[in-house]
């Protein structure tokens, strides 16, 4: 294979090796968090961790785990380096998006460490490319500091009855609005356009509602533009699981299975707009 | 206000709203005890639609405000409730529209499948009525065709096409792009396609005539007629009166009201300045016709020609109005093709005969030889007082 010959004298110098066999395991997961340039890539024994911010508000991670990898060899604790995130996309669908069947792209990501570039070697019906792509000092992802234990409000919904109201989202909205609480109307998204406001309910009975663990009426705003950002996940995902805070913050969860039936996870994270206030 | 419709008729509504949508800006609203009336008009007053939903058409129909309740919102803000029309069959169950008079807020509720509820509260204005005056039962001409037929016509004609000319005889009817005046003629596609009579539900034909309307407005209501499969009627005289089709079944009524082209000079559109009327017709008759027909083997019989039809090709067409012009053979006849593109030198017999005609080839008096200039107002907006 021509792909292992060309890294086995490199082999030893690369702090960091995933293969995958198509690379569109990643390159879609990667596509739903492209809403910004820039991708800070975390990895450690556990798979690769890939995190883009937008405005101090809004963080978005996807999560690769080493099983997923036909190969994943790293040889420290944790290797973090920052790239383009729309070149690297670019270079790992460099041959094309054609899904003729029994076709597709082999992978191998390798990095020799600080200050060396990230290689990608891409082969596809016997042609190899190789892309050499600058990396970046990374930058600290923001920490929400949301931990499970502070979790006022959970529901796991199937993702087919949210990608329907999130596609009519009335967007002339500046905000939507996530009303969670034990009571009626349980778990509703509201928009406020020019031609008046949206209400999309869901009752904590319906068969898409999966999880229905509310304790405290939460109405929170956070702004549609960056909310926006998460439909590509929630298009790709199958479930989600929406969570709140004491504070307002919100999580969002999306499973996403890949064309192998492997599991990744999306993860949102979204600073309210402002306080509406807690009933 | 306050009704609620159920399963396919949600869909029925939503399509309605949707072909209003293609007509004016605006959707004006108006309960009444005979039903509800959905209203709209183009910038232009040109083109005015109109569904009247019955109350049976509904599962709930209340009207406890009683008369004088009216209003209207803009149409894209009504059209976002009914989004992804195609998937509104499967997963809406009902829709309940209810006015909540103190907020001046029209609730749309959508009931859909898994127990989602989506509310829509819009925001109206009150409104003046909006009524166009028109006696569809008084019309000349009178087709009523399947859905079908109509939208399979139309897809021969480019998106990108504004008007169209329907021109009828006794048996026939010709579907033909109206081409402006002033587009240059070498660039000009004709397409022209002729239906028999058979074709049609109903084919009352009174007087041959030609009217020529805006094709989008004509598209806007076969995307209803296509969806609910009712037959659409077309009620029209002569040029300048306005053409009206209509859908109709047991418990809705939908009319669409469009302006035709006025044939003369007298009360044109903006595009065409005033020009000259035509001169005394009275030097043509049948037989300077004809042998302008024997002279074009390629030309086909027209409806004002008793010759056997033949296939058309493809030509120049009269424009329908009856200023003097080098390929205008005379009125807007489709018979009178003289293509350009099969001029030859050998052929200025040809180009003389067309620069003698001009005005109509009918002798005066026949239906559609010497019309006078009709106004092309079709809409009267009736301002009641606000009550």
């Amino acid at each position: 294979m021509p792909l292992s010959t060309q890294s086995q004298t490199d082999d030893a110098q690369y702090i960091l090796v995933a293969s995958l066999d198509n690379a569109r395991n990643i390159s879609n997961i990667l596509k739903a968090i492209t809403f910004k340039d820039h991708a800070i890539f975390s990895a450690t024994p556990n798979g690769l961790k890939v995190t883009v911010e937008d405005s101090k508000c809004l963080q978005a991670n996807a999560f690769i785990q080493a099983d997923i990898f036909q190969e994943f060899t790293i040889k420290e604790d944790s290797v973090g380096f920052q790239v383009n995130l729309t070149v690297l996309l670019d270079c790992l669908t460099i041959f094309g998006g054609s899904t003729v069947p029994g076709v597709s792209t082999a992978l191998r990501m390798c990095y020799m460490g600080y200050g060396y570039p990230l290689t990608l070697f891409l082969e596809e019906g016997g042609v190899v490319t190789v892309c050499k792509i600058n990396t970046q000092e990374p930058e600290e992802p923001i920490d929400f500091d949301f931990c499970s234990s502070n979790v006022t409000n959970k529901v796991i919904l199937q993702s087919e009855s949210l990608k329907e109201a999130f596609s009519e989202l009335d967007m002339t909205s500046e905000v939507l609005q996530i009303t969670m609480s034990p009571n009626q109307p349980y778990f509703r998204l509201s928009t406020f356009g020019n031609s008046g406001n949206a209400h999309y309910d869901y009752p904590k009975d319906s068969d898409m509602m999966e999880l229905f663990q509310c304790t405290k009426t939460q109405i929170n705003r956070y702004k549609m533009s960056l909310l926006k950002s998460s439909t590509k996940a929630l298009a790709l995902s199958c479930k989600v699981s929406v969570r709140t805070d004491s504070r307002g913050f919100l999580s969002l969860q999306y499973l996403v299975r890949n064309n192998d039936g492997q599991i990744c996870f999306v993860e949102y994270y979204c600073c309210p707009d402002e306080e509406v206030g807690d009933d | 206000m306050d009704c609620v419709v159920t399963g396919g008729n949600v869909k029925v509504l939503a399509k309605a709203i949707h072909s209003l949508s293609r007509i004016g800006d605006e959707l004006y609203l108006e309960p009444q005890e005979d039903g509800l009336t959905l209203r709209t008009v183009n910038s232009s007053r040109s083109a005015y639609a109109c569904f009247l939903f019955a109350p049976l058409f509904f599962s709930r129909y209340v009207n406890p405000e009683g008369h004088g309740f009216r209003c209207k919102m803009a149409i894209k803000s009504v059209q976002a409730v009914f989004r992804s029309l195609a998937t509104l069959e499967k997963t809406v169950e009902k829709c309940h529209i209810e006015l909540d008079a103190d907020r001046n807020r029209l609730t749309f509720t959508l009931h859909c499948k898994h127990g989602l509820l989506k509310t829509h509260n819009l925001s109206f204005q009150d409104s003046e009525s909006l009524q166009a005056l028109f006696d569809k039962d008084s019309s000349t001409n009178v087709l009523k065709a399947q859905p079908r037929v109509l939208a399979d016509t139309v897809l021969n004609f480019p998106p990108s096409l504004d008007e169209v000319t329907v021109t009828v005889s006794d048996e026939r009817v010709w579907f033909r792009n109206h081409v402006d005046q002033e587009a240059e003629p070498s660039k000009a596609m004709l397409t022209e396609l002729c239906l028999s009579s058979d074709e049609f539900d109903h084919f009352e034909v009174r007087a041959r005539s030609s009217v020529t309307f805006c094709l989008k407005e004509l598209r806007g209501l076969l995307v209803f007629a296509e969806s609910t499969g009712l037959p659409v009627s077309m009620y029209f005289d002569k040029p300048g009166s306005p053409v009206v089709l209509s859908v109709t079944d047991s418990v809705l009524d939908g009319n669409f009201v469009l302006a035709t082209l006025s044939d003369e000079s007298g009360v044109q559109t903006s595009d065409r300045a005033g020009t000259p009327a035509p001169p005394a017709d009275d030097f043509m008759n049948d037989e300077l016709e004809s042998y302008l027909i024997a002279m074009d083997t390629s030309m086909a019989a027209g409806p004002s020609v008793p010759a056997p039809p033949a296939p058309l090709a493809p030509g120049r067409v009269g424009s329908p109005t009856a200023t003097p012009d080098p390929w205008s053979p005379a009125h807007s006849e489709p018979g009178e093709d003289l293509t350009e593109e099969e001029e030859e030198p050998g052929r200025p017999p040809n180009k003389k005969f067309r620069s003698l005609f001009f005005g109509s080839v009918y002798p005066p008096g026949s239906p559609l030889g010497g019309h006078t200039p009709s106004s092309q107002k079709v809409l009267a907006s009736d301002s009641e007082e606000d009550g």
